[in-house]
């Protein structure tokens, strides 16, 4: 991996930033470069949240992601805004439980994951951006022992209650 | 990097001013800095320090007049139209010859303008931070660590040379969040034997003050205060030169276009196109040196900004005006894109100069 | 015999203000108090924009001088930074009611503790006259050429009336120095707006009515003799909140 330019997007409350900065956590404790960069203000408020991560081998140069290579839609405006400006051979994950269409490119890999109905029915309503976290660590092989580490940095102290369910919600994603 | 942590460009910014021994905070809550007033909210109370949210933008500043006057150190930080408002108070701090630092996380306007990033307050940082003839020092951070550690040298340089440090930094930089090291080895303040903080029936008394009625004497405090900023003008201007060597065509950019511009350089250089790039650190003083040295070479000069064309100005008059000059830029909280710099490189390049 | 002397926190400069204007009584009475408490070490003013902009050079302890309306943004900063020392503002009417008026209202609702001395004397005096926020109504001033119309500019404000309505603010008395029992009881007040501050009880204002013959066009006589007639009639004096005193009741 030289370079590898996620955009997380969904609506706010999902989760979307929060998963950004897993990933952004997990490229540094393994000695990655990485940005995040989240959208911020008004738009944040019930409306569409999303964030840039970009993880890469060399010092990371504009940190704003427009052609994602990873594109991670878990609502239907965030698939129309951004299916097209996936790259061309990049990777879609999107939670078809909320998501009832089909990806139109044909040139792109995508995962249909029903993250939501995964997450009510292991009674972790909340956690349904892990669960496509998990996918995608698994798809890109990267389901390692940076896991941990990562989870306990972006969890803070106060909640580390938190840990398990959250180290479980990425393994249920891992299994889908 | 076991030492990094990610932290967001605001709250580097605000956890840096507190290794360099800020204890005092005012501000007034603007979006998109408001993380460092909610950083020092949460952390000043613990550490023995004070943060304060003022009834304004103009309130703010004056208490670092206050603060500042006592000899310590101390910042605010706000958001294009908040240091707008600040801009009375930096007049008297700067003619009161006092160190402060104040950050301005831009945002687009003018007016309410928006909260997305931008850089056009790049003329009144470097040229008319208010009324009177005056300079701050303005550093322009382009990654989160710089963020923190212009934030420290902000406060130094404040301190050195007795005038506002401006950290001028934008949305992105304040949002984003990078893997960011907080090793300082913090230079002991200077003596501050000016400030008011109690004769102690011991001296003569201190007065802070910028009113000089006279006008020889307020002409000689003017003279005086330029000979200081002469000296910083061959001494603190700092910059980074990416590909410069043989450079043909040279960037100007700063903060987050000049992170833009650099994906666009590698992929020119892909094609062969002798391009680098000129990263002003300090916008004032000007790294005039670098830029007319490079106009040797450089055919054009290519200015990436989130303004309507105000740098390129600098540039212009660094460069005496020798080259072939092109904005490239956005506005209102958009942000160039590398394609959009790339497209400005490979026409500068077929140009080959020419007008 | 008494001899007269001058206190030692006025220093020799000679004060540029016009014949029968009352800023020198206020800065002596300021003085006196820093004298008796023996502050003056430790105490740092603040000078605002208007007539007094030069109080620097009359106090002997040290001075800051604030831009137009700030001095109590600038004193809550210096307080803020050194708690133990003794920090007071000396403000004029257009200073502190009406370009001051959002610091002064906050940092007597922060209970800041810090001591203000604000002069009233109805008009802008170093701009040569003009309206002041305490102008009375119907009076004459450069920018009221035919008399204050409150229909048109509205009414003075009434500071102290105003301040105790706010919970914030520990002491607001209202005095004058237009004769010497006026200026006693004025000295009394300075008196403990200090002591407060030292006792750590907070935000201490005293609005002195002064008088501006100059610019009222009055000759000093007649000028303290207006305070009697007009001034005071429109801002009684007296104590309009002592939080302590209340509580100890």
């Amino acid at each position: 991996m030289a370079t590898k330019q996620y955009l997380f997007a969904g609506f706010g409350g999902q989760g979307i930033l929060f998963s950004g900065k897993f990933l952004a956590y997990k490229g540094l404790t393994e000695g990655k470069q990485v940005s995040w960069l989240p959208s911020y203000g008004p738009e944040m408020r019930g409306g569409t949240a999303s964030c840039s991560v970009i993880l890469s081998d060399s010092p990371v140069g504009s940190p704003i992601v427009s052609k994602p290579d990873v594109l991670v839609a878990m609502n239907l405006p965030s698939l129309d805004k951004y299916e097209d400006a996936v790259v061309s051979g990049g990777v879609i994950f999107l939670d078809s439980s909320l998501i009832e269409r089909k990806v139109k490119r044909t040139d792109v890999t995508v995962h249909y994951i029903p993250a939501t109905k995964l997450a009510s029915e292991n009674n972790m309503p909340t956690l349904a951006n892990m669960i496509i976290v998990g996918k995608i660590l698994k798809e890109f092989n990267e389901f390692g022992e940076g896991v941990n580490a990562a989870l306990s940095k972006v969890i803070s102290a106060k909640h580390a209650d938190m840990l398990d369910v959250n180290l479980k919600a990425l393994q249920i994603g891992a299994d889908n | 990097m076991a030492d990094k942590v990610l932290m967001k460009g605001n709250e580097a910014i605000a956890e840096a001013a507190i290794i360099a021994g800020c204890r005092h905070y005012f501000g007034y809550p603007i979006t998109p800095q408001t993380e460092i007033a909610a950083y020092m909210a949460k952390r000043m109370p613990k550490i023995g320090g004070c943060f304060l949210q003022a009834e304004s933008e103009v309130a703010a500043i004056n208490m670092v007049y206050g603060v500042s006057s006592t000899g310590h150190r101390v910042m605010t930080s706000s958001s294009s139209p908040g240091i707008s408002l600040k801009s009375e108070g930096l007049s008297y701090l700067a003619g009161a010859d006092l160190p402060a630092l104040v950050v301005n996380v831009q945002r687009g306007g003018p007016g309410l303008g928006g909260i997305q990033p931008s850089q056009s307050d790049y003329y009144q940082a470097t040229k008319a931070g208010g009324h009177g003839d005056f300079r701050m020092l303005v550093l322009a951070p382009a990654s989160v660590q710089e963020m923190a550690d212009l934030t420290v040298k902000g406060f130094e340089l404040a301190d050195k040379y007795r005038m506002t440090s401006m950290i001028l930094a934008d949305g992105t930089m304040g949002q984003m969040m990078e893997p960011v090291s907080l090793q300082y080895d913090v230079k002991e303040m200077p003596e501050k034997k000016w400030a008011t903080t109690g004769t102690n029936m011991e001296r003569e008394h201190n007065i802070v003050n910028s009113l000089f009625l006279q006008p020889d004497e307020l002409e000689k405090s003017n003279i005086e205060r330029f000979e200081r900023y002469k000296y910083i003008e061959e001494n603190e201007a700092m910059y980074e030169e990416y590909m410069m060597d043989d450079a043909e065509i040279c960037i100007a950019a700063f903060g987050i276009a000049s992170r833009v511009a650099k994906n666009a350089i590698v992929e020119a250089r892909k094609k062969g196109i002798k391009v680098g790039m000129i990263r002003p650190i300090t916008l004032w003083p000007f790294p005039n040196k670098p830029f007319l040295k490079a106009s040797e070479k450089a055919h054009t000069f290519i200015s990436v900004e989130l303004s309507m064309g105000q740098m390129i100005d600098d540039v212009k008059l660094a460069t005496k005006c020798r080259g072939e000059y092109v904005l490239c830029n956005r506005v209102g909280g958009m942000i160039p894109s590398p394609e959009e710099v790339l497209l400005a490189i490979e026409t500068a390049n077929k140009n080959g100069g020419a007008k | 015999m008494v001899v007269f002397e001058k206190p030692h926190a006025l220093t020799d400069v000679p004060m540029h203000y016009c014949p029968g204007c009352t800023h020198g009584i206020v800065h002596r009475l300021v003085a006196e108090v820093i004298d008796e408490l023996g502050i003056e070490g430790k105490t740092i003013g603040i000078a605002p924009v208007g007539c007094s902009v030069m109080a620097y050079n009359y106090f002997n302890c040290d001075m800051i001088e604030a831009s137009h309306g700030r001095a109590p943004a600038v004193a809550t900063g210096v307080k803020r930074a050194l708690p133990e020392n003794v920090v007071f503002t000396y403000q004029g009417d257009g200073d502190l009611a009406s370009i001051g008026m959002a610091e002064t209202v906050h940092a007597a609702a922060r209970n800041e503790n810090i001591t203000v001395i604000f002069i009233n004397n109805a008009i802008y005096g170093m701009t040569g006259g003009q309206m002041a926020p305490t102008s009375l109504p119907g009076q004459i001033t450069q920018t009221s050429p035919y008399g204050r119309d409150t229909n048109h500019c509205g009414f003075p404000v009434k500071i102290c009336e105003m301040l105790s309505q706010v919970d914030g603010a520990e002491y607001l008395e209202r005095v004058a120095v237009n004769n010497v029992k006026n200026v006693k009881n004025a000295k009394k007040a300075i008196k403990k707006a200090f002591e407060n501050q030292i006792n750590g009880k907070g935000f201490s204002l005293v609005e002195v009515i002064s008088s501006c013959p100059t610019n009222w066009g009055l000759t000093p006589k007649k000028a303290l003799e207006w305070i009697d007639e007009k001034m005071i009639p429109y801002y009684p004096l007296g104590v309009y909140k002592d939080r302590s005193a209340k509580e100890a009741e």
